[in-house]
């Protein structure tokens, strides 16, 4: 092989191993910055980047439930089941946070499981006005019966977070604690997401029909989806109980679950990151317009407007347009944004 | 013991009855052509015996088993397929992905398997045979294309793949030649047969390409309305007074054009 030959190679191969390991990298870093932040954030942000670290996990269990095409409206009142047995666990058994988190996961997905039988029957829009009817009867159950659920003022009292004599509650433990549990959380998910069973879910969303008949069960996989997006609910909500030490069903409510929406419909549902970066991207703008409190519904439902109008893929639909653009010499980009603006100006 | 037998069968759609007390049975190692006009019925005993509907009344049996008002994916499991007269596929999946989630029934992962991946083996080897049926259909080189991106004709033989991806006994293929040029029906009739004589498939075909149905067919049941009308060997349907009426009183039932329809 000649010299220059051989420079050309490595350059290549240095190329494509950079693009293998740029996510990785990418990740890695992530990981040490959220690490660095556990020590060195301010007790308000802290607090944030904890409300963060639950909410990824909501996100990312919603849009596990939406690959087979099941968009629910009640996944909020699932992670309400998880908060609302791990409290009842915590207060009465007594038992510590490493056996009360699985057993508020296993309670939401036993609530899912309930849930999706009958939802089973139903598909689109009749699932999500189903599965809004189903969360919303829960939520009435927690408000009118007292023992053991405490009506409207809920659960007080929660006891603190211990594992083996540990206190977690202190903000930098307790942060770490719902940061590792998030990447647990977050990486078995992932894992589910690129597996035989992922596919399945995805291949029910293409074509139910045609799912069927080359032997998927599909009602067998759309309650695996749905009961396994409850359980982490369900984590998440252990999670939430435990930060705040009461819970009453207004934790629970409408408005939690359109803010669910709103940072998955931002982000984009058919990539894994899609949900977690419409959930970065909208907390940032919510800490920006904090001034502007009274507007934020209609700044939020405006939001939720343009994306499904003008970016229904949500921003992750953007990743490939940007990876291309970077890509593109800056002349082709030009005339690039020359052809769309022409286009776009004959549109209108 | 006939491989399919069909009892009594009747399906109704409000007040019109698609399949009205059809009796058939077919034997292992058929190539059975199901032929009759548009609206006879043909789909529908397809999605019946499939159990993609529910029948009416009557029953099915595949090898003494009863099928009736069991779900497709547990008939697939008992070795009934079907295709899809439409071009069915996973549209965001490429070709070779497309067979690969076919296999499904013979590649089981459990939760735990999913997570760990502890199936890696397994996968392998169903990569392979997947890679063997898209071989065996002709669709290797685009194996990476996504799904939609093929051409029509392309897209009927991975419907035929993905079937075949799920081991049948029997496959039944709705018009699987519809809207392909010669070339590509010759292949698929190429095809066809071979699943017969080399990988041992029962095969039911629906088909309005007469040639296709005679060159491939030892025996024909005719349906009309719904009912049979017929059913023999090709010699005999053809020169059927009755079954001449049905289609519109063509005097050569192998005049292709009438039933390109
Ligand atoms: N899902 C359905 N609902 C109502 N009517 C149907 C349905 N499927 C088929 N039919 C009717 O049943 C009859 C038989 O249809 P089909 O089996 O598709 O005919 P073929 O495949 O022989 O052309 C037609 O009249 C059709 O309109
Ligand atoms: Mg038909």
């Amino acid at each position: 092989m000649s010299a220059p030959e051989e420079v050309a190679n490595t350059g290549l191969a240095s190329a494509t191993a950079l693009r293998r390991f740029a996510p990785l990298l990418l990740l890695a870093a992530v990981l040490a910055v959220l690490c660095v932040l556990g020590f060195e954030l301010r007790p308000y942000h802290r607090e944030l980047a904890i409300v963060f670290f639950i909410n990824v996990i909501m996100v990312t269990s919603y849009r596990l439930i939406t690959t087979t095409g099941d968009w629910s409206f009640a996944h909020v009142v699932l992670m309400g089941a998880g908060s609302y047995g791990a409290a009842l666990i915590a207060k009465h058994a007594g038992l510590p946070f490493g056996v009360v988190v699985p057993m508020a996961g296993i309670t939401a997905a036993i609530v899912g499981a309930a849930f999706i039988i009958p939802l089973l029957r139903t598909a689109g829009f009749g699932f999500f006005i189903a599965s809004f009817a189903m969360g919303e009867l829960v939520r009435l159950i927690w408000v009118k019966v007292q023992f053991p659920f405490g009506g409207t003022r809920g659960i007080i009292n929660i006891p603190s977070p211990e594992i083996v004599g540990l206190r977690l509650s202190p903000p930098v433990p307790f942060y770490f604690t719902c940061f590792i549990v998030m990447l647990a959380a977050v990486f078995i998910m992932w894992r589910l997401d690129r597996s035989r069973i992922g596919n399945a879910w995805k291949s029910i969303h293409s074509d139910d029909l045609l799912a069927e008949c080359v032997g998927i069960d599909v009602a067998r996989y759309r309650s695996l989806a749905f009961i396994t997006g409850a359980f982490f609910a369900g984590i998440a909500g252990a999670l939430l109980a435990y930060r705040m030490g009461s819970i009453d069903p207004r934790n629970f409510d409408l408005t939690t679950m359109i803010y669910l929406i709103i940072w998955v419909v931002v982000g984009g549902t058919t990539t894994f990151w899609g949900p977690i970066v419409g959930l970065v991207v909208v907390t940032i703008a919510f800490e920006w317009s904090r001034p502007l409190l009274e507007w934020r519904p209609l700044m939020f439902g405006g939001v939720l407007i343009f994306f499904l109008i003008f970016l229904p893929g949500g921003l992750e639909s953007l990743f490939p347009k940007v990876g291309n653009a970077l890509r593109t010499p800056p002349g082709q980009q030009f005339q690039r944004l020359r052809t769309w603006f022409t286009t776009f100006a004959s549109r209108t | 013991m006939s491989l399919l037998e069909v009892r009594k069968l009747s399906k109704r759609f409000g007040g019109l009855l698609a399949i009205s007390d059809l009796d058939m049975t077919v034997e292992e190692g058929e190539i059975r052509g199901i032929i009759g006009p548009n609206g006879a019925g043909k789909t529908t005993l397809f999605n019946v015996i499939s159990g993609t509907h529910k029948p009416t009344s009557g029953d099915v049996f595949l090898n003494g088993d009863k099928l009736t008002g069991l779900r497709p994916s547990r008939i697939a499991g008992k070795g009934g397929v079907r295709t899809f007269q439409r071009s069915a596929m996973f549209s965001d999946f490429t070709v070779l992905e497309n067979v690969s989630i076919a296999r499904h029934l013979h590649a089981r992962e459990s939760l735990f398997g999913a997570i760990v991946g502890t199936a890696r083996g397994m996968e392998k080897a169903n990569e392979g045979r997947a890679l063997e049926i898209l071989e065996f259909i002709g669709l290797t080189a685009f194996k990476d294309e996504l799904a939609p991106n093929l051409s029509h004709g392309h897209q009927r033989a991975l419907g035929v793949a993905m079937a075949l991806a799920t081991e049948p006994h029997i496959l039944m293929l709705d018009e699987p030649v519809a809207g392909m040029n010669p070339a590509e029906t010759e292949r698929m009739t190429d095809i066809i047969r071979k699943l017969r004589d080399e990988w041992n498939i029962t095969i039911l075909l629906v088909e309005h390409d007469m040639k296709t149905v005679m060159g491939l067919c030892e025996s024909i049941t005719v349906l009309n309305f719904g009912k049979k009308l017929a059913e023999g060997v090709p010699a005999e349907i053809v020169s059927n007074p009755e079954v001449i009426e049905a289609y519109l009183g063509s005097e050569d039932i192998l005049g292709d054009d009438d039933f390109a329809a």
